[in-house]
Order: C-alpha cells, then structure tokens, then sequence
C-alpha cells in the first residue's frame, strides 16, 4: 500500500492530516504533534461533559447510519450497574469504502486517543478494536501503537498518570463482511458466528457479553479528538450547508476518475466538484454517468443527480440516496450498470449470514436474474420480478443487508432502464458472466 | 405471571388483555388467531429469523414480527392485512426456490408447517425461472434416529436452538452463508443424546426425518390419540400414532407440568411393544394339564368359584405397567385376604436429563406407575411375596411378565388367576388366564414421579377377546357382589377416587388430558 496524495487545495484537512507522515505512527511522533493533549484534558473533565461537548458538535455516526455520537453515548446507563463496553468498529469492508484503513494505517494512535476518550464518556472499562481480517497491514500498525500506548502509559491501570483504568483489546475479524452490523460484531467479539441480532434490546442495554455497550465507526471515534482540543461550537462550525451535518468527512473514491483516493471535505462539499475538480474528473474522453455516493449500499445517483448533491447526510436524502460511509465510487460512460449491479448483488449474496429468509434467497435470486438479463435470456417481466423481490427485501429484515442489495438494483433500474432494455431486447450483446453467487 | 399487570390490546378486532411482557405471537393465540411461523417455538429462545410472523402494528413505520414483540398498552395488530400478507406471500415464495418440491415422497408431507401456509396463503405459480439450479446437498445421517435432508431445510434453527439451549449440548450449527447454508454437525460427534430425536418433530419441514418412521406412513393416515409414555417414571404425555390400528410412532404431546414439549429416544421406542403379535387372545382357563379357550362367562364363573372358596392369605403381583384403576380394583378383590401386593419394577443406575427443562429426565424408574401402585399400597417387595406363595391361598398376577418366576413356584400357591396381555411360559401353571388390553387399547391412568395422575386414551382396538383389566375386574367384582361392573375407565376411577383417600375429589373430567397432582396426605385438588 502507497502514500496518499498531497491535499487538494479544496479540501479540509483534519483527519488526514498527517496520512502519509510515518513520523506520525509513533507515539513520540503523535505526541509532537499535538497528540494525547485531548486524552489528558478530556480525563480532567466529568464524563457527563465530554458527552456533552461531543452532541454541542453535532459529530455523527461515520460508519453509514450517521446518528449522533454524543446522543449515543447519552443513552448508556447513567448509574453504572454492570460493566459497560466501547467497541470500535474498524470492520470495514462495504464495497468502495477505505477510509478507516488510512486512518489506522498513518494515525493509530489518533484513533487508540479517540477511544480512549470516548471510553472514558461511556464509563467503560474496555474498548474493543474490532478489525476487519483481510487488514494486515493497519492490524500490525495498530498493534504495534496499542503496545506503544500501554507502554508509555496512556493506556492501563494508571491511564495518564490519572489513577483511572483503561484497556483496549485488538479482536481480528474473519473476513465476514456483516461482522461491521454492530450486532454481528459483537457476537463476533463473543466468539459466536457473526449473526446480526434482533434488536430490541439494544446494545446500550443489552451489548456485547450482555453489558451495555456503545459501538462507534473508527473515523467517527477518529474525530472525538479533534473536538475536545478545538471545542464543539468549532467542530459545528465546520459545515457548509446543513447545520445537522458537521465536521469533516472522508471520502473514499473509486471507479473512473483520474485521481482515486481518500479526501477529506467539509460536509455539505458539492459532490460534482468533488468528482470534477478535487479527483481529477473521469478519464480523458468519457463523461459521468453516474455515480455511489455512500458505499455501495445506498441508491445510484445519476450524472445529474450527483452534479447537484451536496455531500452531507441532507443533501444525499434529498437526491433519494444516503451519505452512508462515504465510498464513492464513479462510473463513466464506459461502464455497463447492469453488470456493475450485478456485481454489487452478488456481493450481498456472498456475504448474507442466512438467517433471514428473504435475505438467504431473495439476494441469491436477484444475482440469478441479472446473470440471466446479462447473458441476454431475460424478459421485460424479470425487470418487474426485480423491483417486487426488492420490495420484498425491503424493511422486513434484522439487519440491512437485504436493504443494501435491493438499494442499487431499485434505482439501477428506475435509472438506467434503458441498459436492460437492451440485453432483453438483444440490441446488446450478452455478455459472459461467472455463473454462481 | 399472575401478579404482572395486564395489557389491553386488539388483535384482529379481538380486544384482550395479557400479562405484560407476553409477545404477540403468544397473545394471538389466545385471541384464537394463529399468525404463520417457523423459527418460533414456545419451547425454544426466540431467533426471529424465517419473518414468517411479520404482522401491521398500528403506528409502527415497518411491520414487525409477533414472535419478538411484545404487547404493548392499545396496540392493534393487523395479522391478517394486505402489507403483512403480501409480507407473508413473499416469504414463502422465497423459502419455495430451493425448496424441492417432492412432497408425494416427503414423511413430513401432510403435517407439514411450509406445504400448509403455502396451501393458505403463498402464490399459486412460482415465479422461479425453472432452469435455474436449486441447492443441493446430499442427505446425511446425524446418527441416533436422525437423518438430515438439506435440500428441504428452510434454516429456521429450531433444531440448532434446541441442541444449544434445551440439550445444552452444541453440536449442530449453521454452516456455510447465503443461499448455501445448511445445517452442519460437529466432525466428531453424533446426534445421539438422548433427547435427539425432538429435532425432528421440532422440524416444520421434512428436512430432519425420524429413521424409525421413515417411508412408514402418510401422515393424513394416521390417527392420533393422547397417551401417556410408559418408558420411565417421568410420565411423559405424548401422541400415539396408529395406522390401521398398529401404532406407528411416539411423539410428545405439551404439558409445560411434565414435559413441556419433548420426550426422550427411549420413551420413543416404547410404541414397539404395543404391537406385538403373541397375545392371549380369549380366556382360558385349566382343564386337566391343558388351558382351554373359553367363555368370558365361564372364565369369571370358575375365577369366581376360586375366590369364594378360598380363605387365608393372598398375594397380587402387579405390574407398575397397569393401570392405577386395575391396581386398585385388583386389591379390593382380594380385601377379605390376608393380602400381600408388590410389584417389581426394572431400575436402571443414572438418569439422562434434559439440562434446558427443569426436573425432566429419563428416570431410572423404567415403568410409568411405580407412584401410582406405591400410593396404593403395593411394596416394592417380589421377592418377599412370591416367598409367601406357598402359605396362600390365591395369587392374582396383573400384567406382570413373569421373568425369573417358575410354573412350580406359582404352583406353590393354592390357585393362581393370571391376568395379561401375552402368556409367558410360567403362566401356563395359572387356574384362570384372562386377557387383558396394554395402554394403547384401553382408558386408564398413571401415577408419575410427581405424583401427578395422567389419564391415557385408547389408541386401538385390544386384540380378540381382550378386555380393559378395569372391565375384567369389575366384572369379577360383580360376580361376587364386590362392587362394579364398570362401564367405563371413568366408572371404575369414580369408585378408587370415593374409595381411596389420597386420589379424593378428582375425576376423570377434572384430569382431563393434562393431569393433576395428588397432594400429599390431603384430598386430590386439581393444579390449574
């Protein structure tokens, strides 16, 4: 794995300001520049402030739900009863999304900091790391800083010189890609089989080894730092559009553009300018045709839709899709949306846990139906057959998965009818295609 | 759950309250509406994953599943709406595309929870294109009585819940992910705990199959009659199934008192012996060296002509097999004897309990009415009374199989009245051999461990001339102006509940299909 680019001039760099800079790894590197200040200031105040802080910020869920961190933390039990936990959800692995790996990979202790921050909010004794197992390369990062921290005394009985106790364990993941479904994680950290849980109760009632637990997405945790150095009012201040998105946000892009790679914006950055300017634009010759905005389980925007999206959790609503984890991926004129959707399909398929009935089949059922239309065998009616086996997906699941699946086919279709069209009608050649989930 | 406060709830336009904390599912019962399910089992924890159960909650955005739901003050449950059929619709034809559908040849076919909802409300059509494959995995035996059908699991875990948290003995898992999952068992092991074969009945589909039942009969053939295991002391209630009047299968019948919803591999088996073929068929009584068929009515004559011109001692050898009324009505037509009653009754050391299930077990007590001859007065003492044969003047045998026992030994006694279902070899020494009907040919009672007495319900017709040993004794009792006769089971326990202190106040009626415990040292009551 490479350097990152240097900073485009248009974006806001806080998270990534130090990707590239290996110094940075290591504790004396992080700690010159500025690092561990917010663990200190923040272990001098009463949990109950830090929390506080954090909601003034309007800091949300990085991951892809995009709830409140500071109203999260809020809902674990004020009189501690049981032990409580933090579980760090670095499990990463929604199509078109690397932004954690970075994170991890230049600014661990940035992330351990921002744990143990937020530990501290939620009164837990322990925060679990839990990484995704095709990460080798942020795992031996991390491991490597988590052995620095308990060494220079951040982390264990005495943290900060403050008499108070935090631990951190590193849980490697197994390459199962519901694993990052807060409930499956914790099962997984159980040493059960990743299976999403019914809900209610809810991990802050009820989480991982039955204590009340808070599950944060690693860029989300990333950012508590940063708030507890400069303030709430600055972190909200960091906003372009809605005053319920704030802060910075780190995109990963993918597909056909120039310049591929993690950028960091301000919410409410326009998603065209984005794309068109910051990243290069797509290759020479080709137009946009559409692009993911969120991850690859949120709805297609088209070229037009995307042009006048503004990136934060509003502007995406707005355009019928989701901010999600922030995985852009681009698609240019060259690209074969049924195919692409296909592709995206079969990745759900492969990775539902087969709990849910209409998640187990429906996901397989829709790979076998755009595998059909590809091979230029399908008819008018499979299109109908999608979007009902979609609504059927839809909303009646324990976790999102099904949702995830059905989302791309949904507006592929609505969007890009006319490419199915043309392998039903034969106006386009069939194409070959892997034939299994 | 009678302190927790109610909630008032309408299900289906039918209004009713039900303990807090109860789910959906479980209060739509009670309002007489059964909504679809698979993964939901009242004896397992809840896995709320088939969606079987989505049903409209007025004012919830999404459909929820009644199975893990619970009520909640005003709720109004729509089971039977459009959204919540459409839901249904689409998750049945979803579990139907790898589903074969080879139900001409399927056990499960008939009683099957997947062929009854789509019957009710799936589509009529598949929309599954034909050509494409369905998943396939050959059929594996689990060991014990289990065979495992994968290609028409629909992955409702019932089975992977059951060895988790009833047998508490983790061996079946889910495998593999997606639409490739299947039911997997640990490399190493079998699934030959004791209670293994529930996961068969606790299979909505005919994906786990009973290898003792398999290919032996359609279930709309079968006829089902309550009874009462007679494997063990535990009293398991359970279903007899009969074809053609030879029972075919055990299976257990809910009673959260005894047994919940199981019973054990052993008390399965037990069915064998209700069929055998070497029966007595009609009475017979002993004309010089030889027994001679004859009459019910010459029998109890020259039965009758012992009893009265015999005086002394007596003693009744009793199965702890027979029933409760047999054993008492045995006893009172020995009363103006000097009367030794015992039984004897296979013990075997250790137990094989369902850890999940309080105070269930295989007991080592191998006879189902050791209780219920205890509290009339029977001693565990064989040996004691065939030692006093030659000082009697009667022995009265009820059912008991004679292992061990010589002709000669009998033959010390003055006369010997045999009553039974088979004549074993020492028998032939008998003056008097009536036939008499096993459990799943009569009505009668058990005594469990517990002291719960159980009624069981005749399956089949008793073969030949074989009579209830309620109906033969009180046919004797009358012939001697003793009591009876009976027209019924429930005649004869009428006269043991007016008789015998410890069963008063209980009736058949009040026994009903689920039993009652007799309290200790004070009149019977009945437990709600």
């Amino acid at each position: 794995m490479g350097y990152p680019h240097n900073p485009h001039p248009k974006e806001m760099v806080v998270l990534s300001q130090y990707f590239g800079d290996a110094e940075a790894r290591t504790y004396d590197g992080w700690v010159k520049r500025g690092g561990y200040q917010a663990l200190e200031k923040a272990l001098a105040m009463e949990p109950a402030q830090v929390i506080e802080m954090v909601k003034e910020s309007g800091l949300r869920g990085r991951g892809g739900a995009g709830f409140p961190a500071g109203v999260k933390w809020s809902f674990m039990p004020k009189e501690k009863k049981k032990p409580h936990y933090l579980c760090c959800n670095a499990d990463e692995s929604e199509p078109g999304t690397f932004k954690d790996r970075e994170i991890m990979r230049w600014t661990p202790h940035g992330l351990i900091e921002g744990c143990a921050i937020a530990q501290y909010a939620i009164q837990a004794e322990v925060t679990y790391l839990y990484i995704r197992g095709e990460f080798t390369e942020p795992l031996r990062i991390m491991e490597q800083a988590l052995a620095e921290a308990y060494q220079r005394g951040v982390l264990g009985s005495n943290a900060m010189g403050t008499g108070k106790r935090l631990d951190m364990y590193i849980h490697r993941g197994a390459g199962a890609y519901i694993c990052g479904e807060e409930t499956a994680l914790m099962n997984s950290i159980e040493g059960r089989r990743g299976n999403p849980r019914i809900r209610p109760p809810f991990p802050a009632a009820y989480g991982v080894f039955g204590m009340p637990t808070t599950v944060n997405n690693v860029e989300t945790l990333a950012s508590v730092p940063h708030i507890i150095n400069r303030g709430g009012a600055w972190y909200k201040s960091l906003s372009l559009s809605h005053p319920k998105s704030t802060g910075t946000k780190l995109f990963s892009v993918c597909g056909n553009v120039k310049r591929p790679g993690n950028y960091e914006v301000t919410m409410g950055f326009p998603l065209g300018e984005l794309i068109h300017e910051v990243c290069g634009g797509v290759p020479a010759g080709r137009t946009l045709k559409a692009c993911v905005p969120g991850g690859s389980s949120v709805p297609i925007l088209t070229r037009e839709e995307a042009e006048s999206c503004k990136l934060d959790y509003e502007g995406c609503v707005e355009k019928g899709t989701m901010l999600g984890s922030g995985g852009l991926i681009v698609f240019d004129d060259s690209a074969d949306m049924v195919y692409q959707i296909m592709r995206l399909a079969r990745f759900y398929a492969h990775e539902s846990c087969a709990q849910c009935t209409q998640c187990r089949e429906g996901t397989a059922w829709t790979v076998r139906i755009l595998q059909r239309i590809l091979a230029g065998q399908g008819e008018q009616k499979d299109l109908e057959l999608l979007l009902d086996l979609s609504e059927q997906m839809t909303g009646k699941t324990i976790c999102v998965l099904s949702d995830s699946c059905a989302a791309p086919v949904v507006s592929g279709i609505k969007k890009f009818r006319g490419e199915f069209d043309a392998y039903i009608n034969g106006t386009r050649r069939p194409r070959p295609v892997l034939v299994h989930a | 759950m009678a302190d927790l406060p109610l909630i008032n709830l309408t299900i289906e336009g039918v209004s009713l309250s039900v303990p807090k904390g109860t789910l959906v599912i479980e209060a739509a019962k009670q309002a007489g509406v059964m909504i679809p399910h698979y993964c939901y089992h009242s004896g397992l924890p809840v896995a709320g994953v088939c969606r079987m159960c989505l049903v409209d909650i007025e004012k919830t955005p999404k459909l929820q599943i009644a199975c893990a739901t619970q009520v909640a003050e005003g709720m109004v449950v729509n089971v039977h709406g459009a959204q919540a059929r459409e839901a249904r619709k689409g998750v049945l034809e979803f579990l139907l595309i790898n589903h074969p559908l080879d139900c001409p040849i399927c056990d499960q076919a008939g009683e099957c929870e997947l062929q009854d909802y789509v019957f009710q409300e799936g589509r009529a059509r598949t929309r599954y294109t034909p050509t494409y494959a369905k998943r396939f995995n050959p059929v594996e035996d689990f060991g014990g009585d289990v065979l495992y059908v994968p290609n028409r699991c629909i992955l409702c875990t019932r089975c992977v819940r059951f060895m988790d948290h009833v047998a508490e003995e983790s061996i079946l898992n889910v495998s593999e992910r997606g639409d490739r999952a299947y039911i997997g068992i640990h490399p190493d092991r079998r699934l030959d705990h004791p209670w293994a074969g529930n996961v068969v009945d606790l299979c909505p589909v005919g994906s786990l199959l009973s290898k003792d039942f398999l290919h032996k009969a359609r279930a709309w053939e079968l006829d089902k009659t309550a009874s009462v295991c007679t494997g063990c002391s535990q009293g398991c209630n359970i279903h007899l199934d009969t074809r053609d009047n030879v029972v075919v299968r055990a299976r257990p019948r809910a009673n959260l008192e005894v047994n919940q919803y199981f019973m054990c591999d052993h008390g399965r088996m037990q069915y064998r012996w209700m069929n055998r073929g070497d029966r007595v068929e009609a009475p017979l009584v002993a004309q010089g060296d030889e027994l001679a068929a004859v009459s019910w009515d010459h029998a109890f004559a020259r039965a009758a002509q012992i009893l009265r011109g015999a005086s002394g001692r007596a003693v009744v050898l009793a199965s702890p097999r027979a029933a409760t009324e047999a054993l008492f009505l045995a006893k009172r037509l020995l009363a103006r004897f000097e009367l030794t009653a015992a039984f004897r009754v296979e013990r075997v050391s250790g137990e094989a309990p369902l850890a999940g299930v309080p105070n269930l077990a295989l007991r080592g007590e191998r006879a189902p009415n050791v209780m219920g001859a205890t509290l009339l007065g029977y001693a565990e003492q064989f040996e004691t009374a065939l030692q006093a044969l030659n000082r009697s003047a009667v022995v009265l045998v009820v059912d008991d199989p004679l292992d061990g026992v010589s002709a000669d030994q009998l033959r010390a006694a003055g006369h010997v009245i045999y009553l039974g279902t088979a004549l074993p070899d020492p028998a032939r020494a008998a003056h008097v051999v009536l036939p008499v009907a096993n459990v799943a040919e009569e009505d009668g009672t058990f005594v469990n461990r517990d002291q719960r007495v159980q009624r069981y319900f005749q399956a089949k017709p008793a073969p030949g001339m074989a009579r209830p040993a309620w109906w033969v004794l009180g046919e004797l009792l009358a012939e001697l102006e003793l009591g009876g006769p009976f027209g019924s089971a429930a005649e004869a326990f009428a006269w043991l509940a007016a008789e015998e202190p410890r069963f008063g106040g209980l009736s058949y009626e009040l026994l009903g299909t689920r039993g009652a415990v007799v309290p200790a040292g004070q009149p019977a009551g009945v437990s709600a």
